[in-house]
């Protein structure tokens, strides 16, 4: 069926406007695979299902739009914690900034060089978990990133990492445009960390594709880039094998657009995983959509989603999470909870909960709330002596402690609480 | 006169004084306080009795500097200082607590940083150096232990799935803490059994001193056995309409508000 002429002509102008990169065979056909997959639903627009709070315009553009590189003399996250780094300069891997990438347990190695060999474990996966979460929602712009994506990282887990990876995304030219894929495969029994952050580009399109085997477990925590224009599409595609762990958490400060969507396939029984995320937005330019489809498709899994938003000054919040039980997936413990703490009467959130659930012996809940900052709590506070502003802020952080929660290295946590407090000290006035 | 500074010794010094206070609602163009005087002096312990809607709760309020209110008239000084004109912040660091009748809940604020960023808060305020986890821990844990509050209660959110008992000792625990000159207590002993209202009043009594003053709003009687007061004010309409010592508590407890409301009508 042809595409309406409006869509076509955006996705064939897109799509003209890009060229493959060389690989080997199987590469090829996974790259040609995923332009036909672009080209069958076209790119997004916003009379989309699924874009309907969420003006995908600048995310489909064949410009993207220039984002000044935010200076300032914070330490980077993460910095202080013994890690593996791998740094990508506008997309671009830097040999001399990464660590050595030999660590016990782990093979590491970057896309590229994946792609170029005609036997790699790879083929398994690169565009397989992309291609299967097309269904039943299309993520056109998931594919566009398997098809063009130059740069990112393979990695196989055999065994309980040492340290967490660190993939650290810089940014430093003003109209960069950015695609990377991740693979990342943990077989049975392994354990790793996985830590992503910086703003990367002015537009940024990232894929993760993870495999978590039998009884591994994935700890996934990242911080977005706080460069007040950048926009960034991510995708995060796992599968989970019976009695793995999941757990992704994702904060967000500043940026323009952010539309973060987290695909998860319960396969193996007992598995469970957890997404949650923090967003701080303030302005009128903050948008950030959080798009999290979670399918039960085995028996006793556990998932989890905690989103919570913090906006003012017009910012916008979205969320649109579902959770799907499948038929059979009995004793499935599914919960998800959305909430947006709005600061004043300019700022939105919109939020889509959706429950689908077709086995009878299962436990769902589900909530979405938007209010104010409670004012009998904050009276509380100021009658104990603590400054409206300090007060404020720490009504803040309680309110994201729910999110926050979900990050399993407390030092991290507590590192990144840190980091609220400043930003929520810088933003006062 | 105010203001007038005394140095004659033995003289009663002034803690809090009020004056006249005319309150009403924001919402609502409804009159609450309708001129009440009141004049509480160092080391004096008070007691407001009334019945339900006479405005003893909005009387702690206004003090205390809750928002919905507006000040018609009147006026209220903590030490000579004019405590209507400062913010709820800056009244508590002047001295002044209030001990809610309905202690907030606050998930996601642990109790421990709850009580340190307010101690800390109001020393920074003050001038003060703020004090150091060490000290601030000894000086926790000592207060918590005279209180019967374990270490749980310190760690879990500020009166998050506290009882009844638990959420007013927690008040009582921030009155120890912060060390406040004039303690207002708002129907402290409500929701309490008869244990649990002894072990607040032993810790009330514990910060009984020469410069610190306290006012217990109350209902009934039964408080003011364990906390005796020096004096008691019947508070009925938004005034105060009678005044006396601990024996008016006992009248009302004999005879209820009704005698009393006769009298002055």
């Amino acid at each position: 069926m042809a595409l309406p002429k409006l869509r076509q002509d955006a996705t064939s102008a897109r799509l003209s406007a890009m060229v493959l990169p060389a690989g080997a065979n199987w590469a090829m056909e996974a790259r040609r695979a995923a332009v036909g997959r672009v080209a069958t639903s076209g790119l997004p627009q916003r009379r989309d299902e699924y874009w309907r709070y969420t003006d995908p315009a600048s995310l489909v553009s064949v410009e993207a739009g220039a984002a000044a590189v935010l200076q300032d003399n914070e330490t980077p996250v993460f910095d202080g914690f013994d890690r593996l780094r791998i740094v990508f300069v506008d997309g671009v891997f830097d040999a001399g900034a990464s660590d050595d990438l030999r660590l016990t347990g782990i093979e590491i190695e970057r896309l590229p060089e994946a792609m170029a060999k005609d036997i790699h474990w790879a083929k398994e996966l690169y565009g397989v978990l992309e291609a299967r979460g097309q269904k039943p929602v299309e993520r056109p712009l998931a594919a566009l990133n398997t098809a063009f994506a130059t740069d990112g990282v393979v990695i196989r887990v055999t065994a309980k990492v040492s340290k967490p990876v660190n993939l650290v995304y810089l940014h430093r030219d003003n109209s960069s445009d950015v695609a990377l894929h991740h693979l990342l495969r943990l077989e049975a029994g392994a354990e790793m960390t996985l830590l992503e952050n910086g703003p990367a580009a002015a537009r940024f399109s990232t894929v993760l594709e993870t495999e978590i085997g039998d009884g591994a477990r994935l700890h996934h925590i990242r911080v977005q880039g706080r460069d007040h224009e950048r926009r960034a599409v991510t995708h995060c595609f796992a599968r989970l094998g019976t009695q793995s762990h999941f757990k992704s958490f994702t904060l967000t400060l500043n940026g323009k657009l952010t539309r973060n969507e987290c695909i998860v396939d319960l396969t193996g029984n007992d598995a469970v995983a957890h997404v949650a995320g923090a967003a701080l937005g303030d302005g009128p330019d903050f948008l950030h959509d959080d798009t999290v489809f979670i399918t039960h498709d085995a028996l006793a899994c556990e998932s989890r989603q905690v989103f919570k938003k913090v906006l003012r000054n017009g910012a916008t919040g979205v969320f649109q999470g579902k959770i799907l039980v499948k038929p059979g997936a009995q004793k499935t413990d599914g919960y998800q909870i959305s909430q947006s703490l709005l600061l004043d009467d300019d700022s939105q959130f919109l939020a889509k909960p959706e429950l689908e659930i077709y086995a009878d012996d299962v436990v769902c809940s589900h909530g979405s709330t938007s209010g104010a900052i409670d004012d009998t709590a904050l009276f509380y506070l100021r009658s104990r002596g603590v400054p409206v502003q300090a007060a404020t802020d720490l009504l803040v952080l309680a309110f994201l402690a729910e999110a926050l929660d979900e990050i399993a290295d407390m030092r991290i946590a507590d590192d990144l609480r840190g980091r609220l407090e400043g930003w929520l000290a810088r933003r006062r006035r | 006169m105010n203001g007038t500074p005394s140095i004659v010794q033995n003289q009663r010094e002034e803690m809090l004084e009020i004056k006249g206070l005319q309150v009403k609602l924001e919402a609502e163009d409804k009159a609450i306080l309708k001129g009440v005087d009141l004049s509480i002096g160092a080391g004096e312990v008070h007691a407001i009795m009334g019945p339900n809607g006479s405005g003893k709760s909005t009387l702690s309020y206004v003090l205390a500097g809750r928002e919905g209110y507006v000040v018609t008239g009147g006026n209220a000084t903590l030490e000579g200082q004019d405590l209507l004109e400062l913010e709820p912040e800056a009244r508590a660091a002047a001295g002044l607590f209030l001990a809610f009748q309905y202690p907030v809940e606050i998930p996601g604020v642990g109790n421990m940083t709850f009580l340190r960023t307010a101690v800390n808060a109001q020393r920074k305020t003050r001038g003060e150096e703020e004090l150091s986890a060490a000290a601030f821990l000894k000086l926790v844990r000592e207060q918590a232990k005279a209180l019967k509050i374990d270490a749980d209660m310190l760690k879990r959110p500020v009166n998050v799935g506290f009882s009844g008992g638990e959420k007013k000792r927690n008040e009582i625990l921030q009155m120890a803490m912060l060390e406040p000159r004039m303690c207002i207590l708002d129907e402290t002993d409500s929701g309490l059994d008869v244990d649990a209202m002894k072990l607040v009043a032993d810790g009330v009594n514990a910060l009984r001193s020469a410069g610190r003053s306290f006012l217990v709003i109350t209902h009934y009687q039964r408080l003011l056995d364990h906390i005796a007061p020096d004096f008691v004010h019947i508070m009925a309409d938004g005034r105060i309409i009678k005044t006396g010592g601990p024996e008016l508590a006992l009248e009302v407890e004999q005879n209820g508000y009704a005698d009393i409301l006769a009298e002055v009508a």
